[in-house]
């Protein structure tokens, strides 16, 4: 029972490395276990409008910053004639446009694709805050605001719902003048968030502005939506100000953090900015896969992803072969049918794929038949072994001819796809069943046959599932697993469903007989 | 429905092809000791040498261009077997059972010519029959005389006993019987009558044709109840030690009685089938935990014969209820 101990640790250890690997692959870089997995890209435009004066122009434009949840997969900096560059400082992303001489009216693009990961939990952003600094303001306001901050944090406990109240008291239905005052429903979404900013500045409580992007699909003529976001001594948090609502909005894109300006031009006029939004509908699986070979994570980097196309085709093939050699296994061990040759069912089942089923078993119920007849003229001949085979793969190869020919003829191109089953197999499951017809009679070559196709046609479903499809070639590591199960299968001692028919008088008999 | 028969035959004993494969022959049968039985030239060696009877080898052909001696080896006997050396489950094997120089017979009464006769020994000689493909060798034999205990439960060929072994002690036996389904030939799934010997006396106890009972032989309808098989003691023996010379635990013996030399051994097969259980109506189960709980293997083959008669008799009451119907 050692043997067994230890073909139980290595089945484990397989099934373990095998489906930790789907596991790390699903979880964390992101690959869907279902083909039809989708995920929406989002295509942002940002158009920079201004006038130049024929002046050098640099154009300054705040980008977003790169975020854990979120994959970027093009950024695109359309100018003509402008020089680009990316600089990055203290944690802010921005491009730059520059130009010697420019004169008119002037259009910057900036494009961004991008896609958000659904399962990976959004970190706030870690940096510390900068201490406020007190605002300089007017005494009017000053004391309108100091009432409000009274007032205000009389209903809250900490500086979290300091701001939400604070939010909620400025955004009223009912104002009372001193909040119309400070709220000036006149002025733009800025001043309320300065607003804010100050009141916050003067309870002493660390904030920002946050400027972002609602994502909603084919908008055009958008603009950046203001929020504000604290530090409460531990996090940030992020609130919506024109509702105190806390946390991001779903779908909703940080382009800025902090008060820096979201768009400088020097040497231009009457400059604007103005964001277009389309959303895609991608493959979850292309998408985890570009992004993942960008990254060069090793997993992906020396996979099978990191061959050209064309060898990829090849090896989704070559990941099929494992199901069909289960198939196979199943129904010998635990089902015990009868194939002519072991594995010549998958090759079948190959063919069967190119061909379609149903073509593809006239085709092979034509080709044997008629191979079985100018084989048995053959063994009339007095040839070699050897020899014989080879007439008959050439007797396969003309038959295989004429079928594309005729088919052809008549119109019926699906015959066509007859090329594809492999000769050789052929010639020898001609050869193979020939001399089981001569030794065991046509019954052995029924049941055989039979069986064979049966296996080649279940194979060939499970091979053609999309869903196994899909699973064998995105997580290779299906093999291991499928080598475990194999393993298992290796062991098993028990009966095979045709043994309980092969038995059966026996089971009868005896019951009766004890009776 | 499917449990139930699981359980059923659990119950008798009777073992699958999976726990054949895997608890008999690759527990018992080393690997490298196949050739010794798969090479029917090497077997024939080794029995002889041990003493034990083999049907005599007239002439052996290894080359193609031997096939044209053929006529010359075969000149010198009236009748004759050829086989394949490395053939299985009775593949390839052609009986004459007389010639006149011209034409050769066929058990059958067929009659064929030398160059058929040629063409079979090159099918022989590529690998036609022999496992894999491999080249292969042709083996031509004395033909057995069939003994006249037989002479009306066969059809054509020459009944063959088969014998499982385990660890030297015979633990099942069948009786082969060719039939006009089967082709003359001894093979159960082809219609050939597998009838279960009893280990004790040598006496029928059951009898199967496509797996269903038969109480006589279907072309001859003589009834097998009051069949036995003569030699009985000599025929176990002699089936014992093939394990001596062979060194395999589960062992397939194949046992023809010739009319004037007694039982000999014709082929030994390291990976028996399991029919013989449903022609003995008895699985093979208990009988191998028997042998596995045995501590030591006797060395001596009449002791182990001795051993088997004693623990693997067969009361006749309780599986031969056919006997009484019969007689009635």
């Amino acid at each position: 029972m050692k043997t067994d101990t230890r073909l139980y640790s290595a089945v484990i250890l397989i099934l373990f490395v095998g489906i930790g690997l789907i596991l790390y692959k699903h979880l964390v870089l992101g690959f869907p276990l279902m083909p039809d997995d989708k995920k929406f890209v989002w295509t942002i435009e940002a158009k920079i409008d201004f006038q130049a004066q024929g002046d050098p122009v640099i154009v300054s434009f705040a980008l977003p910053p790169d975020e854990p949840h979120l994959t970027f997969m093009e950024e695109d900096f359309a100018s003509s004639d402008y020089g680009f560059s990316e600089l990055i400082s203290n944690n802010e992303r921005r491009g730059q446009w520059s130009k010697r001489t420019a004169q008119g009216a002037q259009t910057a693009y900036y494009r961004l694709s991008v896609y958000e990961h659904g399962n990976i939990v959004q970190i706030p952003p870690s940096d510390e805050p900068v201490p406020p600094q007190k605002p300089e303001l007017d005494e009017l306001f000053m004391t309108a605001s100091l009432t409000l901050i009274e007032k205000v944090r009389a209903k809250s406990a900490n500086s979290e719902i300091f701001t939400r109240e604070l939010i909620q008291t400025l955004n009223s239905k009912s104002p009372n003048q001193n909040q119309r005052l400070l709220r000036n429903d006149k002025a733009g979404q800025d001043h309320k968030t300065n607003l804010i900013l100050d009141i916050l500045a003067l309870e002493g409580i660390s904030a920002r502005v946050v400027r972002g992007l609602f994502l909603e699909d084919g908008r055009r003529r958008q603009s950046l939506t203001n929020y504000v976001e604290i530090h409460d001594g531990e996090r940030w948090i992020l609130f919506n100000q024109d509702t105190g609502q806390s946390g991001k909005p779903k779908n909703f894109l940080i382009w800025q953090r902090g008060g820096q300006s979201l768009l400088d031009v020097v040497g231009g006029v009457n400059s604007q900015v103005s964001f277009s939004i389309i959303k895609n509908t991608h493959s979850t699986r292309s998408l985890v896969v570009n992004s993942n070979l960008n990254e060069q994570a090793s997993i992906i980097d020396f996979s099978i992803y990191s061959l050209p196309i064309e060898q990829q085709n090849a090896f989704k093939m070559i990941l099929l072969l494992p199901i069909g050699a289960l198939v196979v296994v199943i129904m010998r061990i635990l089902i015990g049918i009868r194939t002519s040759g072991t594995f010549m069912p998958i090759l079948i089942a190959l063919a069967l794929i190119q061909t379609t089923l149903f073509t593809g078993i006239i085709i092979f119920l034509t080709v044997v038949g008629i191979g079985l007849m100018i084989r048995s003229y053959l063994s009339r001949l007095n040839l070699l072994l050897v020899a014989r085979i080879s007439a008959v793969i050439i007797v396969v190869i003309t038959i295989i001819a004429s079928i594309s020919i005729i088919s052809h003829k008549i119109g019926l191109s699906q015959a066509l796809t007859v090329t594809f089953f492999p000769m050789i197999i052929l010639a020898w499951t001609i050869e193979r069943m020939s001399v089981l017809w001569e030794e065991d009679g046509p019954r052995e070559v029924l049941i055989q046959g039979a069986g064979s196709l049966l296996t080649a046609i279940i194979a060939y479903l499970f091979m053609t599932n999309r869903t196994v499809e899909y699973l064998t070639f995105n997580f290779p590591e299906l093999m291991l697993v499928n080598l475990a199960m194999i393993l298992i299968l290796g062991q098993y001692t028990g009966y095979r469903l045709t043994e309980l028919y092969r038995f059966h008088s026996m089971g009868q008999d005896n019951a009766t007989d004890k009776h | 429905m499917l449990l139930t028969s699981i359980k059923r035959l659990k119950s008798i004993g009777i073992i699958g092809m999976n726990q054949r494969n895997f608890g008999l022959v690759s527990r018992y049968n080393p690997r490298h000791l196949y050739p010794l039985v798969d090479d029917k030239l090497k077997t024939k060696r080794l029995a002889q040498q041990a003493g034990i009877t083999v049907p005599k080898l007239l002439g052996t052909l290894h080359y193609q261009h031997d096939v044209k001696q053929l006529k010359d080896v075969l000149e010198a006997y009236k009748q004759f077997v050829i086989k394949p050396v490395k053939g299985s489950g009775g593949k390839g094997i052609l009986v004459i059972t007389e010639h006149d120089h011209q034409f050769y017979y066929k058990p059958s009464g067929d009659a064929v010519k030398l160059p058929y006769i040629e063409r079979h020994v090159s099918n022989i000689l590529s690998g036609l029959h022999s496992l894999g493909g491999k080249p292969d060798s042709v083996m031509i034999e004395s033909l057995i005389q069939i003994d006249p205990v037989f002479a009306n439960y066969s059809y054509e060929g020459i009944p063959d006993l088969r014998v499982i072994v385990m660890k030297g002690y015979p633990i099942m036996a069948m009786l082969r019987l060719a039939t006009h389904a089967s082709d003359g030939r001894a093979n159960l799934h082809q219609g050939a009558v597998g009838v279960g010997i009893d280990i004790g006396t040598g006496e029928a106890l059951h009898a199967v044709q496509y797996g269903n009972p038969v109480y006589y032989h279907p072309d001859t309808r003589k009834p097998f109840h009051d069949l036995t098989v003569p030699h009985w003691n000599k025929l176990l023996v002699l089936a014992s030690a093939c394990y001596g010379i062979t060194g395999l635990g589960y062992l397939g013996v194949d046992i023809v009685l010739d009319r004037d030399q007694g039982p000999m051994i014709i082929e030994l097969n390291a990976r028996p089938g399991l029919s013989i259980q449903v022609a003995n109506f008895a699985g093979l189960a208990p009988r191998v935990k028997v042998i596995e709980t045995l501590e030591k293997i006797d060395s001596d083959p009449q002791s182990r014969v001795e051993f088997s008669i004693n623990n693997f008799a067969t009361s006749r009451n309780s599986i031969r209820p056919h006997r009484e119907t019969n007689q009635s």
